[in-house]
């Protein structure tokens, strides 16, 4: 069935840069995704309340603030307690490279690091999904 | 099966899915809808509309959480427009209801169009009796930003609210046919803006002309400062019970079920035709043609309506 996919955009915890996610949400509509736009300082709970109340398939969380190591891994934590499993769960912003292991060990499936083309991004969301388009 | 049992127990999770299978067209969503609409009726269902950026999601976020006070469940959908060109949109309306996403007795939906016009997506209809059944006390249908003739909310509302801010216009946009007809409640948001007494008054003015027996109050509000919210709250139960006690809330429910009915006679017929006559690729290349004026339109859809006779 031919259906658009829905990605939730969030910035969890508490610095108030934006730009990036709104340059995402911007390119993953452009793609003909449906973005559920939540914006700013958003904790975990909230998260993953909205994702499941919007059904999404791709929760895309970035981050500026220093604070990935606890926020995204909380995010799964998270998801797994609410026996989530069918959503993809990817991060992006000033992470540096020795913390992405950790990350992915804990359940954020992909981070995507400043320089990243959209298209990367789009094209990994396209290719990763959960559930059957 | 077990999806509709979830539902009936008030899992948000199966609300979620059943609302995004009713947007695919999945048609398993329509036979749990049939067999559980009975059960559907319950719920207040209240439609907020007006322009784009006259603080509608601000509003909805106030109301549900003075509903949330006294106890009650709402379920809120919002509809932003979805791009012609690409197919995606952005649904930003939960910007403004941050502090509900964890609330156990709100459930909040954002949908966008897929090409409806209107003001509403086609599945938003079915969106309401999902929730309905999902059981929340209230329903709030948030429109995408109107302009002048989307009035497609009053025909899934039992209450409409009309929001309107100072400044867009003189007293003929009052007048004009369209949404301003449609509002059983007006607010006037951002009240402590210059214009805002004089945008009221124009909206009353304009109702001093209505022989209805409803008279639809305008109340000023600051969203944002919360100011003028339970005055708008009494309004919107005012007018339940006012349909309530006259036995219009039957009468407008019987007009909205006749508009849903041929609507969806409308979409199934559409399906049915494009389906028959290999669909795009008979309308693309009539189009063409259409456009080089080698044929007329209205031939071209005859042409097409021929091969279902």
């Amino acid at each position: 069935m031919d259906r658009p996919i829905r990605v939730l955009v969030a910035k969890p915890g508490l610095d108030g840069h934006d730009r990036g996610a709104k340059v995402i949400a911007r390119a993953l509509r452009d793609a003909g995704m449906e973005v559920i736009y939540t914006g700013l300082r958003q904790t975990p709970e909230q998260i993953v309340n909205a994702a499941i109340q919007e059904d999404v398939d791709c929760i895309s969380m970035s981050i500026l603030s220093g604070a990935h190591n606890t926020l995204l891994p909380k995010v799964a934590e998270l998801l797994k307690a609410e026996k989530v499993e069918d959503i993809l769960v990817i991060g992006g912003g000033v992470i540096p490279d020795e913390d992405i292991p950790f990350l992915k060990e804990k359940g954020i499936a992909e981070i995507f690091t400043p320089g990243t083309p959209t298209t990367v991004t789009i094209d990994y969301i396209k290719e990763n999904l959960k559930r059957d388009k | 099966m077990v999806l509709e049992e979830r539902l009936l127990q008030g899992e948000k999770r199966a609300a979620a899915r059943l609302i995004s299978m009713a947007e695919n067209h999945d048609t398993e969503a329509i036979d749990i809808l049939k067999r559980l609409y009975k059960k559907t009726g319950n719920a207040h269902v209240v439609g907020i509309t007006g322009p784009p950026g006259a603080g509608k999601s601000t509003l909805t976020d106030k109301l549900v959480k003075a509903l949330r006070r006294e106890g009650k469940t709402v379920g809120v959908i919002a509809v932003d427009p979805t791009s012609p060109f690409t197919g995606g949109s952005i649904l930003g309306d939960r910007v403004r209801m941050n502090e509900l996403s964890t609330d156990p007795g709100v459930f909040i939906r954002s949908m966008g169009t897929r090409g409806h016009l209107g003001g509403l997506s086609k599945a938003t209809a079915a969106a309401v009796k999902i929730l309905d059944i999902y059981g929340v006390d209230y329903i709030f249908i948030e429109t995408v930003g109107v302009g002048q003739s989307e009035v497609d909310i009053a025909r899934n509302a039992d209450t409409t609210l009309m929001v309107m801010v100072p400044g867009l216009g003189d007293d003929i946009q009052a007048i004009k046919a369209g949404i301003m007809e449609i509002g059983d409640v007006f607010a006037v948001n951002k009240a402590d803006r210059d214009g805002a007494k004089r945008t009221a008054t124009e909206i009353e003015m304009m109702l001093d002309f209505n022989k209805t027996d409803w008279r639809p109050p305008v109340q000023k509000v600051i969203a944002v400062d919360n100011k003028g919210i339970d005055e708008l709250l009494d309004h919107i139960r005012t007018h339940m019970n006012h349909l309530k006690d006259t036995g219009k809330l039957q009468k407008r429910r019987t007009e909205n079920s006749k508009i849903e009915i041929i609507d969806l006679i409308q979409q199934n017929l559409m399906e049915m035709i494009l389906d028959k006559s290999s669909k795009e690729e008979k309308v693309n290349q009539l189009a063409e043609e259409v456009a080089l004026r080698n044929c007329d339109p209205y031939s071209a859809a005859e042409s097409i309506l021929d091969r279902i006779k």
